[in-house]
């Protein structure tokens, strides 16, 4: 186990491992979003009291969850970088940045788009509302830190700061639904032992949830790839991979 | 084209799926471009690096 970890902390071995596997993750991201789709809009059946708006569920809610869960593997990463100094660390947290901050637009745009018509207004100031606002503020934060500082070591460190202390805003977005009284439904599909949805429009949502998760780490191994080819500028393994084409 | 419409909702859930599609073509996109952009700079430095 320890020495998979540590193989796995190794650029070169990185790169070999993420060159292969970002294909296969990509296609059955595609095969899961493009299935969750067509069940999400055109087999799960109407909500009773939302009719057809609550199938905006299957999009609002994998970005929501991408948009934290990028940020929680963000911050382990960044922990980890700046704990065990491990450089692959950083370029995971530094390529995991952009994506969750486009899956937070993505959650805070779509929760607009379905709030209107269900609670007659695009934004309201509550918990979770604002607490997502939050999220997308720390993604630019912790973007525009790393961007000022040119020395990358520095950049890193002072970036994983700011990762970890913003971790704190995470389980304030998951129980804001329940600390305080808010417009926003609570977890739909968080309870494990019950969840407040018929199988027939679960399973779509469950297939999306899987599908963006698959998705993220495909783009996410890319733009780590791409953290790579600076960082190890200098080293002969990447120099190999270069000239070998 | 019945299917395409959601009732009173069709914009509303249209403009999600729309945008939701824009921002995971977009991040493959701009994840790729970042992969091979570094990759030929990677490339330039070395073959300016051998003259």
């Amino acid at each position: 186990m320890w020495e998979f970890i540590h193989k796995l902390g190794s650029p070169p071995h990185f790169w070999r491992l993420s060159g292969t596997m970002v294909p296969w993750f990509g296609w059955f991201a595609a095969i899961l979003i493009v299935v969750g789709t067509v069940g999400g809009l055109w087999i799960a059946p109407q909500d009773y009291q939302q009719l057809d708006a609550f199938r905006i569920i299957y999009f609002h809610v994998p970005s929501a969850w991408l948009s934290q869960f990028g940020y929680v593997v963000m911050a382990v990463a960044a922990a980890v970088g700046l704990v065990w100094r491990i450089k692959l660390a950083h370029a995971i947290a530094a390529a995991c940045a952009p994506i969750g901050a486009s899956f937070t637009v993505v959650a805070l745009a779509t929760g607009s788009i379905w709030g209107k018509p269900m609670w007659g207004t695009w934004w309201v100031w509550d918990a979770r509302l604002t607490s997502t606002l939050v999220l997308l503020f720390l993604y630019f934060g912790y973007m525009a830190l790393r961007a000022a500082i040119d020395d990358e070591n520095r950049a890193d460190r002072a970036s994983a700061l700011l990762a970890i202390i913003g971790v704190i805003n995470i389980p304030i977005i998951k129980y804001s639904v329940e600390w305080w009284n808010t417009l926003h439904q609570p977890a739909t599909i968080s309870k494990i032992g019950k969840p407040s949805m018929e199988p027939e429009m679960l399973v779509p949502l469950l297939i999306m949830w899987l599908g963006f998760t698959f998705f993220f780490f495909a783009v996410l191994m890319v733009r780590a790839r791409a953290e790579l080819l600076v960082r190890e500028r200098n080293k002969k393994w990447l120099r190999d991979v270069i000239d070998r084409g | 084209m019945e299917f395409l419409s959601f009732g009173k909702y069709t914009w509303y859930v249209w403009s999600s799926v729309i945008l939701s599609f824009v921002v995971l073509g977009a991040n493959v996109w701009m994840a790729r471009h970042l992969l091979k952009s570094r990759i030929e700079t990677a490339r330039r430095r070395l073959a300016a690096e051998e003259v």
